[in-house]
């Protein structure tokens, strides 16, 4: 009798493990010593995209090559990876760092001057240009008897 | 064109450029006198108390909790340092005078190592009445702390009142600590 390979108890189970683990590891990437799939690194990449570096400030934390950008990217991912919601993260950052660290931050009597800068620019250019425009020249004085017959002779030709 | 017309097509991109120039001066002027810092960010645990923690002591001396500083007998400091700080070490004769003064100073050495901070507390002096260590930096972060040095004035409730980021100056001790202490003490 020939002998088949039948996969049964453990065996089995090993291989189907394997199997499923496959495809799942494959995407599985590294960041920062925090390993999630690639979709929850898309989605902390985006997060850490809208917070400023606070040693920095002018780089995002995934721009910024700080240590302590690094540890806040790394809170990001576990967070992330324990399926901590998006606005929930960006709750985490402002309630230690403040508005300041939201590189967008919400419109708020702190911030609607900023907001208004392009609305009071384009204002204040309109008002110059409507300053600036120049009056249409008054219409010329209605001919004199002699200009006219000039005209008349003229056209005659 | 009117006479008012042209006044004002003269007048208003004159006392923008005027505004803007007399704005960035006067930036400028209070960032060269050190008043003003535009790296400077507000702190929001300023009201509050400091969130949950629980730090070892350091340098042989005793650690400290959150609890441990929710009802100071009198106002009291938390200053954040660092051996590899060197504002720290500018800072180290006026926390050392602070002290001297009687108010406590709790100190944190954030992201240090034993040898370093040793080392660093022999050559500099130690104010501290309590000592922790915060490897991890994780506190830090809870606290808001995006550098050091970082000093936090906290009131005989518990509740902070005012943190600077930066060495602390003859200027912020005279003009915020010092009414500071009048008020809460």
């Amino acid at each position: 009798m020939r002998r088949v390979f039948r996969p049964t108890g453990m065996t089995g189970w090993v291989l189907l493990a394997v199997l499923f683990a496959l495809p799942v590891h494959a995407q599985m990437v590294t960041r920062d010593g925090v390993t999630l799939t690639q979709a929850q690194e898309t989605r902390a990449e985006n997060i850490g995209d809208q917070l400023r570096c606070l040693v920095c400030q002018n780089e995002s934390i995934e721009a910024s090559g700080a240590a302590l950008a690094k540890q806040l990217r790394v809170i990001i991912r576990q967070q992330v990876v324990q399926g901590v919601p998006d606005k929930d993260i960006t709750a985490y950052m402002v309630q230690r760092y403040g508005i300041f660290v939201l590189l967008k931050p919400p419109f708020s009597p702190l911030t609607w001057l900023l907001y208004a800068m392009p609305f009071l620019g384009l204002g204040l250019g309109a008002l110059l240009f409507w300053l600036s425009r120049r009056d249409s020249a008054p219409p010329p004085p209605p001919l004199t008897e002699a200009d006219a017959a000039r005209l008349q002779e003229l056209q005659n030709y | 064109m009117t006479p008012l017309r042209r006044r004002l097509l003269f007048g208003i991109p004159l006392a923008v450029v005027v505004g803007g120039g007399t704005g960035f001066y006067e930036i400028l002027h209070h960032m060269k006198e050190g008043d003003y810092d535009p790296h400077y960010l507000p702190s929001p645990l300023v009201g509050k108390r400091p969130p949950a923690f629980s730090l070892p002591g350091a340098y042989g001396m005793q650690g400290f909790t959150n609890t441990d500083i929710l009802h100071p007998p009198t106002p009291m400091l938390v200053n954040w340092f660092a051996s590899w700080c060197i504002p720290c070490q500018q800072e180290a004769p006026m926390l050392a005078q602070l002290a001297k003064m009687g108010l406590p100073i709790w100190g944190i050495a954030y992201q240090d190592t034993a040898p370093n901070l040793a080392s660093f507390l022999q050559t500099n002096g130690n104010p501290y009445t309590r000592l922790a260590a915060d490897v991890s930096g994780l506190t830090a972060i809870n606290w808001g702390v995006y550098g050091v040095p970082e000093t936090y004035f906290i009131d005989k409730t518990g509740i902070v009142r005012s943190r600077w980021a930066g060495a602390l100056t003859d200027e912020i001790v005279a003009n915020e600590l010092n009414p500071l202490l009048q008020r809460y003490s």
